[in-house]
């Protein structure tokens, strides 16, 4: 800049400031307005659904009204009748245990899948690697919930093998390979088709590799070749530097990944709806909305109960872990 | 060493020889195999015999796969991903090629076998002709203390005792009348004579080739015949109480008796329909009309999902941008909640609030306005309401990536811009939100398809109240977006039509792949794929 430019600059500079002291008190007093509102919008659900479910009265025509109670404990009549005495309508607890045995399941296998790949697309050069790379992401365009007739169907036919088996090994029956035709022998196959959590867990599974292998594949780039070429050279396996080497050092994004999937598959509701059928095989979302879709009126203080003590844990996750979480999000950009 | 060694030389990555060359590793890994390989091969004979030729095929291509990776060296790095790629090939891969089979059958209700097995259905359940001059039998029925009920017959020949799922014992010298015991059952008291003949008429008695039925008061002993019985020869099934042929038709799947109508009562099969379903999509105007009216909310309500939630999002980014704001970090994690809740709860709670006789904003508007608005029946206050709440449940997100990207424009930006005498206004217009638009671009076109599907949001905040549309012949409702529209047609309580329902999948399919290549066209993933990998 030539220096006559620096004159007007610095008058410019100047009105500015003198205009900004009011300017800026308006701003501040603007904003903090929006915030207002923005916070009332926010919280309105929240503040409601607390005051239903402490409640007594319990209805969903008791509306924000502020709880009433003789006794102390009388707040907590819908977590009672939820969490202890209505149980064997509801089965609560079954839900939460489905839940967390599904969420725990796929998280884990989901993140070892997705590190394996990550680990052979970041150290190995082959052919068609780069073509498999974009076949993940092409595939990953369809998520799998847009086939949900088709999963369905797959599901009911995957269903139908503990009886089609049984019929292929008749001729083996009385044998000592007899047990072969009997279709107890074959149950278990029922862990894996419609209306179960195996079922539910392969389906959540078939999206593992996507998005999540491109996400630690760019971590595992991050870390450094030598590492691994100086262990080689003391004579480790692939398998050993994967295992006691990388994965120790890929924790974050591990614990990224693994996060997403937990609060994804726990969170999930339409693939759980459509293969889990059983009131004892539901997940705590699938229960939930069952639940309170039953009857809206009556059971509202209960559900509220139920949304507290299933909602907390994963709003204290989402808000303790935010930078992470969004950080996948963005990669990803889906909300499970 | 020797072969750490040499590994020196080589670029890494290269497959390094196969770890633990023990004995036992190299028995455990071939049992392993051979374990899979008898398993897969199992399966895919159990689907082959199920005439599941897809499943069948599908298995097929993971265990030759996965053979094929285990044998051959330059597949080593393969190996790593197998799992991934298995699963990927059975439940993302395969789905959608079954989608797209589907749409071409008239798979769903009345045709959910295949032919053979539809024509064993038929032929085992399809009811039974009893011969004419079977023998019949006055009954007295008996019950045991395990409450077995059993049968004493008798006629003018013979007299014979009957439990049900025993065997038929003929009495010789019968008594002139039933004793009030026999064998362990005692005689049904008069009272309970009638209910238990009703019991008795679902119970089996006898066995397949000698049948004991019980109707009214009497009981017919008779090897019963089926009533339909399928004719190879023909390919018809011809029902024998009459004789009437009724001809397989391919086109319909249905069994044509002479008179132009289908088998009643009874399923047609599956058959591939050619491009029916999708002609039925355009040419029949009761589905025309809805589907339209379908389509275009459904790319109106992602569209202005997205725009509603970006400008709330944006605007609560800028308003929390400024560092001298007080109490930034908890104001933002207030603000985020939403978000975080599970969005089944938060959907319903808002279902709950919108009630029309119950909720708290019915309410207050009736309180304040004097009239109950339905919010969740109304065809359009349904959407609106739907645009609202998905509003809340959305711009804590693109208030988060936002902020992110108001973050990284360079401040010497806006410097330059006030030296220019640029308006905040004008900044904004000209600087912020075009360089906020690039980095968050791609992200509101993937929100954009997030929200083309949102099946969960429509299903769960106007479910079973959303107003009809009249006159569809399959279920269809004003808030319905595509996806909601195929769940109902397949699993809604109106029965099942999977095949038309895979069709509209279909059209899912076409809109999610342009956006989404438009998406990575815009962001030229592709050439960044290219370079970076």
């Amino acid at each position: 800049m030539s220096s006559t430019a620096k004159a007007p600059k610095h008058v410019h500079h100047e009105s500015r400031m003198v205009q900004s002291g009011r300017e800026r008190a308006v701003g501040l007093t603007l904003r903090l307005i929006v915030v207002g509102i923005a916070i009332v919008f926010a919280l309105f659900p929240v503040l409601f659904i607390v005051l239903s479910a402490f409640n007594p009265a319990g209805q969903l025509s008791s509306g924000l009204s502020i709880p009433r109670v003789n006794e102390f404990s009388d707040l907590f009549n819908n977590f009672e009748a939820l969490l202890v005495t209505e149980l064997d309508i509801w089965p609560f607890w079954r839900w939460i245990a489905n839940s967390f045995i599904v969420a725990t399941t796929s998280t884990i296998l989901t993140v070892l899948i997705s590190a394996l790949s990550a680990y052979a697309f970041s150290r190995f050069r082959f052919r068609g690697r780069r073509q498999m790379l974009l076949g993940i992401l092409l595939v990953q365009v369809f998520p799998n919930l847009l086939a949900l007739v088709a999963l369905f169907l797959m599901m009911d036919q995957i269903s139908a093998l503990s009886r089609i088996i049984p019929q292929i090994f008749a001729f083996l029956q009385g044998s000592f390979l007899g047990f072969l035709a009997d279709p107890g022998s074959w149950q278990w196959l029922n862990t894996f088709g419609l209306n179960s959590l195996g079922g539910l867990i392969l389906i959540y599974l078939g999206g593992a590799m996507g998005v999540n292998t491109w996400l630690m594949k760019g971590f595992f780039d991050s870390i450094p070749r030598d590492i691994d070429e100086s262990a080689h050279v003391d004579g480790a396996t692939d398998w050993q530097i994967f295992w006691l080497l990388i994965f120790p050092l890929v924790r974050p994004v591990l614990a990224v990944v693994g996060v997403l999937a937990f609060v994804g598959t726990f969170n999930e509701f339409v693939l759980a709806r459509l293969i889990l059928r059983d009131t004892q095989n539901w997940t705590l979302m699938v229960g939930l909305f069952q639940f309170i879709n039953a009857d809206f009126n009556r059971d509202w203080g209960k559900f509220a109960a139920g949304a507290l003590v299933s909602g907390i844990p994963v709003v204290i996750v989402y808000l303790s872990l935010q930078r992470q979480i969004v950080g996948g999000l963005t990669a990803g950009a889906v909300k499970g | 060493m020797a072969v750490a060694n040499a590994k020196v030389g080589v670029p890494a990555g290269a497959p390094s020889s196969h770890p633990q060359n023990s004995t036992l590793w190299t028995v455990l890994k071939y049992l392993g195999l051979a374990l899979f390989n008898a398993f897969t091969l199992l399966l895919v004979y159990a689907f082959f015999r199920d005439e599941n030729l897809g499943l069948a095929a599908v298995f097929l291509v993971i265990g030759v796969g996965m053979n094929t990776i285990f044998f051959v060296p330059s597949l080593y790095p393969l190996r790593w991903m197998s799992p991934g790629l298995a699963l990927i090939t059975l439940l993302v891969i395969y789905p959608i090629i079954y989608t797209v089979l589907t749409s071409f059958t008239n798979f769903g209700d009345g045709h959910r076998l295949p032919k053979s097995q539809a024509i064993t259905q038929i032929e085992r359940i399809g009811g039974f002709i009893i011969p004419e001059d079977a023998p019949r039998y006055s009954v007295v029925p008996y019950r045991n203390d395990a409450g077995t009920v059993a049968l004493w017959l008798s006629n003018a020949t013979e007299t014979i005792f009957v439990p049900s799922g025993g065997a038929i014992q003929t009495i010789t010298d019968p008594p002139a009348e039933p004793p009030a015991d026999y064998d362990g059952y005692t005689q049904v008291p008069r009272r309970e004579l009638l209910p238990t003949l009703r019991e008795a008429q679902s119970l089996p008695f006898g066995d397949e080739d000698d049948v004991i039925t019980v109707s009214g008061r009497e009981a017919i002993r008779a090897t019963i015949v089926p009533r339909f019985d399928y004719d190879e020869a023909q390919d018809a099934i011809i029902d024998r109480t009459d004789d009437t042929i009724y001809r397989a038709n391919e086109k319909t799947g249905y069994f044509v008796g002479p008179n132009g109508r289908p088998l009643q009562n009874q399923p047609g099969y599956r058959v591939g329909v050619g491009l029916y379903n999708f002609e039925r999509m355009i040419s029949d105007p009761g589905l025309r009309g809805p589907l339209i009216d379908i389509f275009v909310w459904t790319v109106a309500f992602a569209f202005l999902s997205v725009l509603l939630t970006f400008i709330v999002g944006l605007a609560m980014a800028l308003v929390m941008n400024d560092p001298r704001m007080p109490g930034r970090t908890i104001i933002r994690s207030l603000l985020i909640i939403p978000y975080a809740i599970p969005g089944v709860i938060s959907i319903v709670v808002w279902r709950g609030m919108l009630n029309l006789n119950l909720g708290v904003i019915t309410n207050v508007w009736n309180d304040l306005f004097g009239v109950r608005p339905g919010f969740l029946i109304d065809p359009w206050l349904a959407k609106f309401s739907i645009l609202l709440v998905n509003t809340w449940l959305g711009y804590p997100y693109m208030m988060l990536i936002c902020s992110g990207a108001l973050q990284a424009i360079p401040s010497d930006v806006y410097e330059a811009a006030a030296v220019d005498g640029a308006k905040p206004w004008q900044r904004f217009w000209g600087i912020t939100l075009p360089l906020l638009l690039v980095s968050v671009g791609p992200l509101l076109i993937a929100s954009f398809t997030f929200n083309f599907n949102n099946y969960l949001l429509i299903e769960a905040l106007t479910g079973a109240d959303a107003p009809n549309i009249p006159n569809s012949p399959v279920p269809a409702r004003y808030t319905d977006i595509l996806i909601s529209y195929t769940y109902n047609i397949a699993f809604g309580n109106r029965g099942s039509d999977y095949g038309y329902a895979s069709a509209i999948t279909i059209v899912i399919f076409l809109v999610v792949a342009v956006v989404t290549l438009m998406q990575y066209r815009f962001t030229k993933t592709w050439e960044q794929v290219g370079e970076n990998v």
